[in-house]
């Protein structure tokens, strides 16, 4: 067992999946020799050498096609987009490439890749990079995207990533890079598709993701401590494949559904759930589902400013009192 | 007086006529099927446009990869794809190289080598250097060679895998089919520089090649150094074709655009007629070249027919190969 920040973690699991497959290369912007700019992939080159680790030019349709054509021959990349606002640039292989050419091709082509990006706010960049773009990759058909919270389960989802046939959008969240968390030693491997509760509950359910995760813990502990409200924080970890099954049986279970969504507001991904639940347990729910999300805005520079825009633990709070004691 | 054979066989001229002539008929064929309504949707021929698949398709090796663009028929039928299962994918029939899910624009089949036909502009440029990253970084030497028209060479992925492909030395050649027309408009309204792929290369430190792109036999040599060169790991080559498509630009397009008597004056150069004459002059008897012409019209009608024939797919396929477990779940 060690600690690990989690962007040690982004090494770790991916030198864990370099040592075990000589098919594992990575490729990004100033990802090698520099270990990324935000020093989550240091020691890879170092340690697997310029042919496996491999710096590129500041050309992310290059990046990305370069991954494609590689792994729908046989290799199994991973491919860094700096920021995940940058996915814009190179979204003609997120939406239109990886996830059509098995469908397209009637199953004689493949694209097992992984596409690690910086994603989510925080960090005080302004709104070119700092959005939460999960939403934007959720949409495509043929995509897996996940977005971890804590350094062990960066490990596990990364592994998992690189070992699913899938493209697969891993979402890094920039301002969860230096949080600590416990790892055991040895060979970590998670599944895609599975929700975690991490604090159980019984009055209602709250979803969150990525660095929502933290503050939804740190909510439902005031609410507890504070209001007697026992919330069940479940994080969604995996927003394809969607975890239904343990979302709509702690809906069941609380009655009660918030989501808190660091994405802006129109067609998040607690849009999505929102409305499988009221499709499959509408009659299990005591009041109305509730989405705290970021607001329909680009996000500021200005702490203060982002800091209102960006849901956190005291919004949460008051938006469950408010409908809890309604 | 008849020229004695030079630097291509007999057998290699021949079958540079055969590729070209099956290509050229199964286009006119795909073109009367849209007047019949048998073929939906969009499609785009390559008619006029036969001696850069034909030349380029001989000088590979099996296990050399195709990276096409939409207008991708010939390409596919160049490396062996069979009429039928071409003919088959544009009539959307189970027979068809990806039973119909694909389309005239996404023609694919592997085991040809041919790794899909990609339709937004300049995609397939990037995906073919990472083929190439592959097979050097894995030592394997199959060269992966990527088509596409001159309108792409204004589009950012061109020049990105331009740079790409010579900074990382990959086995790749790109192959620009310079037809003068990007889609509606002329090229040179849109280009900064009159040859749009062969101007640019200095940029990236490349050979300029510019060719005649209607001569079979010159679109094989230049391909054959550019192969030698590639699996030599000299990196990649770019090669612009000039030439001219007969047709419009797809389906809906009947070319009005044209400048009187330009179409005119390409038809004087098409690649069919000046291959044909150039059997002709390397003393090839009439009958062999005549067998060839038999031999692509009544395959073109085994086709056909063979098309009609078949079944459209099972429904089921509607929901295969979303994802690799061969289904589309996105939940449990």
């Amino acid at each position: 067992m060690a600690e690990l920040t989690y962007r040690d973690a982004v090494a770790r699991g991916i030198a864990q999946e370099m040592e075990r497959d000589e098919r594992v290369v990575f490729l990004g912007e100033d990802v090698a020799k520099a270990g990324g700019v935000f020093k989550a992939t240091v020691g890879l080159y170092e340690k697997f050498g310029p042919l496996r680790v491999r710096d590129t030019p500041i050309s992310e349709q290059a990046i990305l096609g370069a991954a494609m054509g590689a792994a729908m021959t046989g290799l199994r990349p991973i491919a860094e987009i700096m920021f995940a606002d940058f996915a814009a640039v190179c979204f003609d292989y997120i939406a239109n490439e990886f996830p059509k050419l098995r469908y397209m091709t009637n199953g004689q082509l493949g694209c097992p890749l992984v596409v690690r990006t910086g994603n989510g706010g925080g960090a005080r960049f302004g709104a070119q990079h700092s959005q939460s773009i999960e939403n934007w990759t959720m949409m495509i058909p043929g995509l897996k995207v996940v977005a971890p919270s804590t350094p062990l389960d960066v490990v596990g989802l990364m592994a998992a990533a690189v070992r699913d046939d899938n493209p697969v959008i891993f979402h890094e969240h920039k301002s969860l890079y230096a949080m600590k968390g416990e790892v055991p030693d040895g060979e970590i491997v998670d599944s895609l598709g599975t929700a975690k509760i991490v604090r159980p509950g019984k009055d209602a359910t709250v979803l969150a993701l990525a660095m929502m995760v933290p503050r939804a813990v740190q909510a439902a502990e005031t609410l507890a401590a504070e209001h007697g409200i026992d919330c069940e924080v479940v994080d969604v970890r995996s927003l394809v494949p969607l975890d239904t099954q343990t979302i709509l049986s702690s809906v069941v279970k609380t009655g009660r559904l918030f989501t808190v969504e660091e994405n802006p507001r129109l067609c998040g991904w607690g849009a999505e759930i929102a409305s499988i639940v009221a499709d499959e347990v509408f009659w299990d729910l005591d009041g109305p589902i509730v989405r705290i999300t970021t607001p329909h805005i680009p996000l500021p520079a200005a702490d203060h400013l982002e800091d209102l825009a960006i849901p956190n633990a005291a919004r949460i709070v008051e938006r469950v009192l408010r409908v809890m004691n309604g | 007086m008849k020229r004695k054979n030079d630097d291509i066989s007999t057998a290699d001229r021949l079958e540079l006529y055969r590729l070209q002539v099956e290509i050229r008929d199964c286009e006119k064929r795909a073109y009367d099927l849209f007047l019949q309504n048998l073929v939906k949707g969009t499609s785009h021929l390559s008619l006029g446009q036969e001696g850069i698949a034909a030349g380029v398709a001989m000088a590979m090796q099996p296990g050399d990869l195709s990276f096409c663009t939409y207008r991708g028929h010939a390409h596919t039928l160049a490396r062996g794809v069979s009429m039928e299962k071409v003919l088959g994918e544009l009539m959307q029939r189970d027979n068809g190289l990806m039973r119909g899910k694909g389309g005239s624009m996404h023609l694919t089949s592997v085991e040809h080598g041919v790794m899909g036909s990609y339709a937004i502009i300049g995609a397939h440029l990037p995906i073919a250097c990472g083929a190439a990253w592959r097979a050097q970084y894995l030592g394997q030497k199959d060269v992966s060679v990527c088509f596409f028209g001159d309108g792409t060479t204004n589009i950012g992925a061109f020049h990105e895998a331009l740079n790409f492909a010579v900074i990382w030395k990959l086995p790749v050649i790109f192959v620009c089919e310079n037809n003068l027309y990007m889609e509606y408009t002329p090229i040179s309204d849109v280009t900064a520089v009159p040859n749009p792929a062969g101007d640019r290369a200095a940029a990236y430190g490349l050979e300029r090649i510019v060719i005649d792109g209607n001569d079979a036999d010159v679109v094989y040599r230049t391909m054959q150094a550019a192969f030698a060169r590639a699996r030599a790991g000299e990196g990649p080559s770019l090669v612009e074709c000039l030439t001219y498509r007969h047709s419009g630009h797809s389906r809906a397009d009947p070319a009005k655009y044209r400048p009187k008597g330009e179409l005119e004056e390409w038809l004087k150069r098409d690649p069919v007629k000046i291959y044909r004459a150039r059997l002709a002059e390397f003393g090839i008897a009439e009958a062999d070249i005549a067998e060839i012409e038999q031999e692509s019209k009544r395959k073109v009608e085994v086709a056909t027919a063979a098309c009609k024939a078949a079944p459209i797919a099972p429904v089921e396929i509607l929901t295969t190969d979303v994802y690799a477990d061969g289904g589309w779940a996105w939940r449990n």
